[in-house]
């Protein structure tokens, strides 16, 4: 963690060590996966992705695994807990047979998911017939229940937590559509009802069932001879659930590596619209820059935490003192001491939190007009009854108007000229796309705008323009490499990815690191297309005739002319620097009375740097000649 | 002293490095009323330029002229204006000197002013044809703050090479930062240890940090023995850094472009940083005129072209943006291509809210109500058609910064000032400007016609936003000395009046004021209730607050009669009236003195220093002086 020594300059909006309590405090996932470990798991194989077969099991265990690496980084709070049934031991509270809850040391049986917890579920199949045993837990002739048994547990495991906190899940992975079909009469209507009994039972504390079903090659998971009841499905839904369920496992395992933000509000603000007429509105952080995790500092000695302590020393006479009240500022020769009061006072500039100044056609608004990323806003009445139909009416005018509202934005440590653009809402087959709103933009001050492109204005000639066919050639090549259905949502950023992979890795003892790809490079194949070249090749010939590839040389050309002068400089060096007998004044220690000028001498005949005072230049000298 | 020759110009100060001396003289500058000739104000100053660095320092040479261009300027004695321009502008050439043109006109030019205002307007355009100048309108003194650049900040490329279309098309580029936050300056902490007869006392502060284990607190680990860890679920993983320079993603510097795409496709609240600049090579040829064509079709289509940029080598994460054209209209600047930088996936938070069209109607504008609002998006135009835009960013400066500034000049000869209220000018920039407000009153007041707001009365006091604290943070201090003392106290007499709210302040005063269970509390409700006055009377407009201000400061006298705090009101209504007078809001001082509101006097509370008589005349006085 970086200290900032000087909180008082800090910009209070999107401070993340509170936007991670507050992420703590709002609700979380529980959730239970039941797997089934009955023989017919192990034994029925699948073809998978590198065409070896695989057993359901298995299947279902690495889903299991992907889904807990990805929530490991993306929710760390939510709690697993996995618990197989139909099995030959048994090992849970209530302690029922035939069920057995999966876990690992320094951890309750649903607990967040640790390294440990995830490592251990990933080598199960070296243990599991040793210590868990896979065994039908239904026979006939027997009063036992298994999935019963499993769902009791589930359910007990889940009484954590307060169902308005927390959204409490059980996953059922199985690959028998008939668990009581080896029952006959009386017994097999009294267990099924028994078990929906169950379900319902936990239904109504608030716990949702799904079901994850595994067909087998040859006969597809018949939903309804059970299950349907179980999770209550019915008509349409039922013909989809199959298939709907399998590209739901899929998505268990692809999903990405991000951290999960909770909708808040980040703060609610008076927007003053005119003579005194404030409103109430909200404001969210929509997107933000993804920032690694958090990191703690440890003593590599023995891993353990560091805290960072920070203490005031008087420059003058090194005493130790207290955070000084006083800041000061050189100017005019003299110290111009400023308290923190004094400073935070010169920073509050309004009063208002948010204030309307007035409206400017969008065309006013640059692309250069932009330091930080954007804050929505929607109205709240919460506070101030009537302020959602000020501002949907003043949204309204904006998009009809093609216009954006100019404020400023005021807080008693940072205050700033904002753009409110009207967002009119954007729904696709997908849902919301863009919400409703407005989205407060920072505008830059004149003190924060540079002009670099005047830097090279030539003072005589005319800078060259394109010309009509080389604008037309540019056009077409324009439309051969476009992008159609761009969305900035699309790219996910490899550096990250690529820093939970190694995190991932390193944390579970991986040995090999998971291929992360990356999806910002240009698609090679697409521009090595005939068309493509050939616009390529109309564009380099319009611009740059037949000169590209000297031009493309141009700039080493320019450069090569400045190194001919340090050449040059060089050449003058050695010649001078053979003048002098080194070595002699090495060994006699006479070099310190050689002018820094002479010293640079040998350091540009031996190329070596020229920076810094004349004892560093003597020292260079001496290590470079190994004295 | 008068320059031979050049009637009417003066030159106030020869060229000198800046100090305090410089910055009195210029406060003393004399105000002719003679119209002035602005080319021979160019002469003289070139002329200056010329004789202290004759052709040294090119490029750096820069004179400003500021001008209301409006005073006619004399035929030459031989030759035209034209020709008199150019041979100004030859000159300035070939001594390397930058022209910039500030020309100021805050109101409406009368007409026998125009054609000579045509004229002048045209002549000093004829300079950025010519040479390397620059000419900017500005039509109030805010902008003229915001035009002058005070501090240069020499430009930086942050990468030279290659925009890669294809492979076999690669355009030379330098990219420089085209907007950059300028931060509040840090200031050093001061220490006040060194003895007051060290004149050469750094008063600095220097900062240690010591890591230390947080287990044993005795124990210091070196700084080189820590090692960052990262979370990973509840665990922390170490690693160190030479492990991660191993494995991390690590891309090959270039800038590529993945494709072009509709304008449409990104949305300007997408943006994410600040600002890049992307620049031909200026001294390839080729390239100023690729970057043009390539500028002007994506203008022309409404393009852009998505980016993948590495900057430099080494740097650990791979950036996507935005590329849009940015066409220039002066010959002497070449085209040039805006860069934003573009979230990626883990970056957006999809966080859904409701259709404003699913809202209930109630929360929905009438059709009446839209046209009011409708009529006021228009109406507060900051950029009509027949007046320069207002608050232009390129033209705005940034207040605190300038009132940071502006005080540092003021405390280093008052080192005890007080921080002033912001200034007018500045104002402009933090408030709605109140000509508009007035000019379009009607549209302001329909819109307030049509709309209600009022506070939720449902909401408990105590769950209230606070207002912000005008000043400082010692009342904070106060608060928080006050709370933790008496909670107990607070728990045992139930809820008390801690704040003074918006709805019944008077009562919440009076409230405070009597509590007895901590005598700070009257001197919060004293200083809550001076901020509250002072709050309504600084977002008054048009004295629409006044009424209620004067309730308040009726409320408070009472209170400092009773309380015997006689000098806090008068020190307050003191300050209160300096406050008005300097903000042109003198109408409220005339306000009080109509209600016969006085100081209080020795006969009112002994503690006063005030005689009845001089209390009586206070603000009858004030009345009467011009001021």
């Amino acid at each position: 963690m970086e200290l900032d020594p000087d909180d008082v300059f800090r910009d209070d909006e999107d401070d993340p060590e509170n936007e991670a309590l507050r992420q703590r405090a709002s609700s979380k996932e529980l959730v239970v996966y039941l797997v089934d470990a009955s023989p017919k798991m192990f034994s029925t194989n699948c073809p998978s992705e590198d065409q070896k077969d695989e057993s359901h099991f298995r299947i279902a265990i690495s889903c299991i695994l992907e889904s807990l690496k990805t929530q490991i980084i993306n929710r760390s709070y939510d709690e697993v807990a996995v618990c197989f049934f139909n099995t030959r031991e048994k090992k849970n509270l209530q302690d029922l047979n035939s069920v057995f809850v999966f876990n690992v040391a320094d951890r309750e049986f649903l607990d967040r998911p640790t390294a440990k917890f995830i490592k251990e579920l990933s080598r199960l199949e070296e243990f599991f017939v040793k210590e868990i045993g896979s065994q039908h837990g239904i026979v006939s002739g027997s009063r036992e229940n298994s999935l019963y048994n499993a769902l009791w547990v589930a359910q007990a495991l889940l009484r954590k937590g307060s169902a308005k906190t927390a959204d409490k899940r059980i996953l059922i992975f199985t690959d028998e559509d008939d668990p009581f079909g080896n029952i006959k009469g009386g017994a097999k209507a009294d267990m099924t009802r028994t078990t929906l009994q169950r379900v319902k039972d936990a239904q109504d504390l608030g716990i949702s069932i799904e079901l994850l079903p595994l067909s087998q090659l040859d006969r597809e998971f018949n939903v309804s001879l059970f299950y349907a009841d179980l999770i209550g499905l019915q008509g349409e839904d039922l013909a989809q659930f199959v298939p709907a369920a399998g590209e739901r496992m899929e998505d268990m395992k692809y999903q990405l590596r991000k951290r999960m933000f909770k909708k808040r509000i980040v703060r609610k603000l008076t927007f003053s619209v005119a003579n005194g007429v404030s409103i109430e509105v909200h404001t969210y952080a929509f997107i933000r820059p993804t920032v690694l995790g958090s990191i703690t500092w440890l003593d590599s000695v023995t891993n353990q935490p560091i805290k960072i302590e920070r203490s005031f020393i008087c420059a003058d006479t090194g005493a130790l003192m207290q955070e000084p009240p006083k800041h000061f500022q050189t100017y005019k020769n003299q110290n111009v001491k400023f308290s923190v009061e004094e400073l935070s006072e010169i920073k509050r500039v309004s009063t208002g939190q948010l204030r309307l100044l007035g409206f400017k056609p969008l065309s006013c608004l640059k692309d250069y007009h932009n330091l930080r990323p954007s804050t929505f806003i929607f109205p709240s009445d919460e506070e101030v009854i009537g302020s959602t139909r000020i501002f949907i009416a003043l949204h309204r005018s904006m998009i009809r108007l093609n216009r954006f509202a100019v404020a400023f934005y005021g807080t008693s440590s940072h205050s700033q000229l904002v753009a409110l653009v009207a967002q009119e809402e954007i729904i696709d087959s997908g849902g919301q796309v863009e919400p409703p709103g407005m989205h407060m933009i920072c505008l830059p001050y004149s003190d924060d705008i540079r002009h670099a492109e005047e830097l090279h204005s030539g003072t005589n000639a005319a800078i060259p323009r394109a010309n009509e066919d080389q604008i037309k050639k540019a056009a077409a090549l324009i439309k051969r490499i476009d992008l159609k259905d761009f969305s900035v949502y699309q790219f996910a950023n490899p550096g990250l990815q690529r820093h939970y992979a190694i995190l991932q890795a390193l944390a579970l003892e991986e040995d090999d690191l998971p291929e992360i790809k990356d999806e910002t490079v240009p698609d090679e194949e697409g521009l090595a297309r005939p068309g493509v070249v050939k616009a390529i090749e109309e564009f380099k010939l319009s611009v740059y005739g037949d000169k590209y590839d000297e031009s493309d040389n141009a700039g080493h050309k320019k450069v090569s002319e400045a190194s001919k002068k340090r050449k040059a400089l060089a050449d003058g060096a050695v010649q001078k620097s053979a003048q002098y007998n080194w070595d002699a004044l090495a060994d006699s220690g006479k070099l310190k009375d050689l002018t820094v000028v002479e010293l640079k001498f040998y350091l540009s005949a031996h190329d070596l740097p020229v920076s810094g005072k004349k004892e560093d230049l003597v020292k260079r000298i001496l290590t470079h000649m190994g004295k | 002293m008068e320059v031979g020759g050049y009637e009417h110009v003066v030159v106030l100060q020869n060229i000198k490095v800046v100090d305090g001396d410089l910055v009195e003289t210029l406060k003393k500058i004399p105000r002719g009323t003679l119209p002035g000739d602005f080319l021979d104000a160019i002469v003289v100053g070139m002329d200056m330029l010329i004789k202290k660095y004759s052709s040294t320092n090119k490029g750096k040479k820069r004179l400003c002229l500021i001008t209301n261009g409006l005073s006619p300027i004399k035929d030459p004695y031989e030759g035209s204006k034209e020709d008199q321009v150019n041979a100004i502008a030859q000159q300035m050439t070939s001594h390397g000197m930058k022209l910039e043109s500030v020309v100021v006109r805050e109101s409406v030019v009368l007409d026998e002013n125009v054609s000579v205002m045509e004229e002048n307007d045209r002549i000093l355009n004829l300079f950025p044809k010519r040479t390397c100048a620059k000419m900017v309108f500005v039509e109030s003194s805010t902008s003229l703050l915001g035009a002058l650049k005070t501090r240069s900040i020499s430009p930086v490329t942050i990468f030279r090479g290659d925009l890669e279309i294809s492979p076999k098309l690669k355009i030379k580029v330098w990219v420089y930062k085209k907007t950059s936050e300028e931060k509040f300056p840090t200031l050093k902490k001061y220490s006040d240890k060194a003895p007051s007869t060290d004149k050469f006392a750094s008063h600095e502060v220097k900062v240690d940090f010591e890591y230390k284990s947080v287990e044993d607190a005795n124990k210091v680990v070196p700084p080189e023995q820590r090692i960052k860890g990262y979370q990973y679920g509840p665990q922390v993983v170490p690693i160190s850094a030479d492990e991660w320079d191993a494995v991390k993603f690590k891309p090959e510097k270039s800038v590529k472009v993945l494709g072009f795409t509709d304008s449409s496709n990104i949305m300007r609240h997408h943006y994410m940083k600040d600002v890049n600049i992307f620049i031909a090579d200026p001294g390839d040829q080729n390239a100023i005129l690729a970057v043009s064509a390539l500028a002007r079709a994506m203008k022309e289509m409404h393009k852009v072209a998505i980016l993948r940029c590495v900057w430099r080598q080494g740097q650990g994460n791979v950036v996507v943006g935005a590329l849009t054209p940015n066409v220039s209209d002066n010959d002497h600047v070449p085209d040039s291509f805006y860069f934003n930088v573009l979230p990626f996936a883990e970056d957006v938070r999809e966080f859904q809210f409701p259709s404003f069209s699913n809202l209930p109607a109630s929360l929905l504008p009438d059709e009446e109500q839209q046209e009011a609002a409708d009529n006021f998006v228009k109406m507060l135009d900051l950029a009509p058609s027949d007046k320069e835009e207002m608050l232009q960013p390129d033209f705005t400066p940034n207040p605190v910064l300038e009132r940071f500034y502006n005080y540092l000049e003021l405390k280093s000869k008052h080192p005890d000032a007080a921080v002033p209220p912001l200034d007018k000018t500045l104002k402009r920039i933090t408030e709605p400007d109140p000509e508009l407000l007035a000019k379009k009153k009607s549209a302001i007041d329909s819109l307030l016609r049509h709309f209600e707001v009022k506070q939720n009365p449902k909401l408990k006091k105590s769950m209230k936003r606070m207002r912000e604290k005008p000043s400082g943070s010692d009342e904070e201090d106060n608060y928080r000395r006050i709370t933790s003392k008496n909670k107990v106290d607070l728990i045992e007499n139930g809820v008390k009046v801690e704040k003074i709210g918006d709805l019944t302040p008077v009562q919440d005063f009076e409230l405070m004021m009597s509590r007895r269970d901590n005598p700070e509390w009257i001197n919060r409700a004293i200083t809550e209730m001076k901020n509250k006055i002072h709050d309504l009377i600084e977002d008054s407009i048009e004295g629409d607050n006044y009424p209620k201000a004067l309730d308040l400061l009726v409320a408070l006298r009472k209170g400092c009669i009773l309380e015997q705090e006689p000098k806090q009101f008068n020190d307050f209504l003191h300050q209160l009236c300096k406050f008005c007078l300097e903000h042109d809001l003198r109408s409220f001082c005339d306000f009080l003195a109509s209600k016969g509101i006085t100081l209080i006097s020795k006969t009112e509370a002994v503690d006063s220093d005030v005689t009845e008589e001089e209390a009586r005349n206070y603000l009858v006085k004030r009345e009467a002086k011009p001021e």
